[in-house]
């Protein structure tokens, strides 16, 4: 028995005692630390690694500007060309976010309706439908020249992007309620209300976030497509604008800068709305749940 | 348990129901659940004991017949009925993104009583089933047993006169099964509610009824009905003795009479 116990022993070595509770909880956030700041250095590392290559192959090869700007070039446009590119970022954000709150409150009561309903949605889902299929760069013209205000325009375009996934996915998540929980709910005699609130709202609400996610980013597409078909016309104008002034001017630099705000912009949108779906649905939506295997 | 000259809570008399596509998804059922009966509904799936269940919690319309509570006024079918009852799921049915808690108030914040005045009963019904340290987790930090244990407390928290359940059991493991089958019996004999479980396992319906609704298919209809006339507690001495070996093969042998005019 003994020179059993002695080879498992030494095939596999052991620690002196087991370890405790505390020590276990330590390594644990330890690996978890780690694992966070992996990341977002991993990433960060990487378009760190791309910029650097940019610069680099822009000097070595001395690219003009007017064919491709080095970041540090396009950095430094950013800086001094502030003054003009602030408004217009603002002009952006603005329109941007206009157009979602105007998507999300007609996709949500559109929605509802459709759920209520039954021949709301079968009137009106076609027309929906042909809002969402047809590109908004084809229908934004006649937008423009129909609308007299070009604000109005820009934000109707927007808004026409955006909407769609809103409606579509809240008209599922209202419709992917358990069916057992709504026999409970019959059970229990809950007023049409009651059973709103209490059922189908909760169970619509991973449908409606990612719905939200999705439309985030479209509506800044929309008010960016829409403000190129519009050119620079109107008394204020946003990113789109610049881009396409400086293209007009060959100014690379400053359509690369402009560029950039667009794509920061997308970034800051979709970043804000996948935390607020971590907040809303981390402690029960398995979409959203941190799993461990 | 029922005797002839009290008024049963809920009786069915010939009792039909058709669905939309035609079929005759249970035909002519007559019932009387008395006060506390544990009644159960054997047979093979198709043989409508879980649409029978579903008529008298009124969660679909009989076609033909009629049925009467003893707490209803005269008339049953066109007068509104007052359904005393609990209903479990074969699934736990939980609300995944409320709390244990939530999930058992459910029936209360229904009829508009607050979280506070509710909270005592909460506790009580969780404690019921054993999990009263639970009531501030998430469904989804429960295990299967568990979760029905939950589904249990939700179904018992009006203090209904009849709980319904709906095969509850057939998904969990044997182990739990025992255990849960050993605490619905305790439960159901100090709260003194009637039962009507649905099952398709010949011995958990011995171990827990007094009466046993054998069942066939194709039309669903009412076969037999066998009494187990053995006393209560039952436990683990009644799960091996030879009389719950009888019960089951006299049981079985009914059963086997339903799959045999199936196959015919």
């Amino acid at each position: 028995m003994t020179s059993i116990t002695e080879a498992a022993a030494t095939a596999m070595p052991e620690p002196d005692r087991a370890p405790t509770t505390e020590e276990l909880k330590a390594r644990d956030d330890a690996l978890q630390r780690r694992d966070t700041l992996l990341r977002v250095a991993v990433p960060a590392a990487v378009i760190c690694g791309l910029l650097a290559l940019w610069e680099a192959v822009v000097r070595l090869y001395q690219i003009p500007h007017y064919i491709l700007p080095a970041p540090s070039l396009i950095f430094s446009t950013l800086i001094e060309n502030w003054e003009t590119l602030a408004p217009a970022l603002w002009f952006t954000v603005k329109l941007t976010l206009l157009a979602l709150f105007a998507a999300i409150v007609g996709g949500v009561l559109l929605a509802i309706a459709f759920a209520l309903f039954k021949w709301v949605e079968i009137g009106l889902f076609p027309i929906a439908v042909i809002l969402q299929v047809t590109p908004i760069i084809a229908i934004a013209p006649l937008i423009l020249i129909y609308v007299s205000s070009t604000t109005a325009a820009l934000l109707l375009c927007a808004w026409i992007v955006a909407f769609f996934p809103i409606l579509s996915n809240t008209v599922i998540g209202l419709k992917s309620a358990d069916s057992n929980l709504r026999d409970l709910f019959t059970l229990y005699k809950a007023s049409p209300w009651q059973t709103f609130r209490y059922l189908l709202v909760p169970s619509a609400l991973p449908y409606f976030m990612a719905g939200l996610k999705i439309a985030g980013g479209l509506s800044l597409i929309g008010a960016v497509v829409a403000e190129f078909t519009a050119g620079t016309a109107g008394r204020e104008t946003g990113l789109a604008s610049r881009i396409l002034e400086s293209s007009f001017r060959t100014e690379i630099p400053m359509m690369f800068a402009a560029l950039f705000l667009v794509s920061l912009l997308g970034i800051v949108i979709f970043l804000v709305f996948a935390g607020l779906s971590r907040a809303v649905l981390g402690h029960w939506h398995e979409s959203e749940m941190k799993k461990e295997r | 348990m029922s005797t002839p000259d009290t008024t049963p809570l809920v009786s069915l008399r010939n009792v039909s129901k058709r669905f939309a596509n035609g079929t005759l998804a249970l035909q002519g059922m007559s019932l009387d659940c008395g006060e506390h009966d544990f009644i159960s509904f054997l047979g093979p799936s198709g043989c409508g004991k879980s649409t029978a269940l579903r008529l008298i919690a009124g969660l679909t319309r009989i076609s033909s017949g009629d049925m009467r509570w003893s707490t209803a006024p005269a008339s049953g079918s066109a007068g509104k009925i007052d359904r005393d009852l609990g209903f479990v799921f074969q699934e736990p049915t939980l609300m995944p993104w409320a709390k244990v808690f939530d999930n058992v108030w459910l029936p209360l914040k229904l009829t508009g009583v607050s979280r506070d005045a509710a909270a005592p009963v909460v506790a009580q019904a969780l404690e019921m089933v054993g999990l009263s340290r639970f009531a501030d987790v998430y469904p989804r930090e429960l295990s299967g047993g568990m979760k029905m244990r939950v589904s249990i407390a939700r179904a018992l928290v009006t203090r209904p006169r009849l709980l319904l359940m709906d095969e509850p059991f057939a998904a969990l493991d044997e182990m739990t099964r025992i255990k849960l089958n050993n605490d619905l019996l305790a439960i159901w004999r100090e709260h003194r509610f009637s039962v009507i479980f649905v099952t398709h396992s010949v011995y958990e319906s011995v171990y827990l009824s007094n009466r046993i609704v054998v069942m066939a298919a194709r039309p669903g209809r009412v076969i037999d009905e066998i009494r187990i006339d053995e006393p209560y507690p039952r436990g683990e001495a009644f799960r091996t003795s030879s009389r719950y070996n009888a019960h089951c093969q006299s049981v079985s042998q009914a059963l086997h009479g339903a799959l045999h005019d199936v196959d015919h």
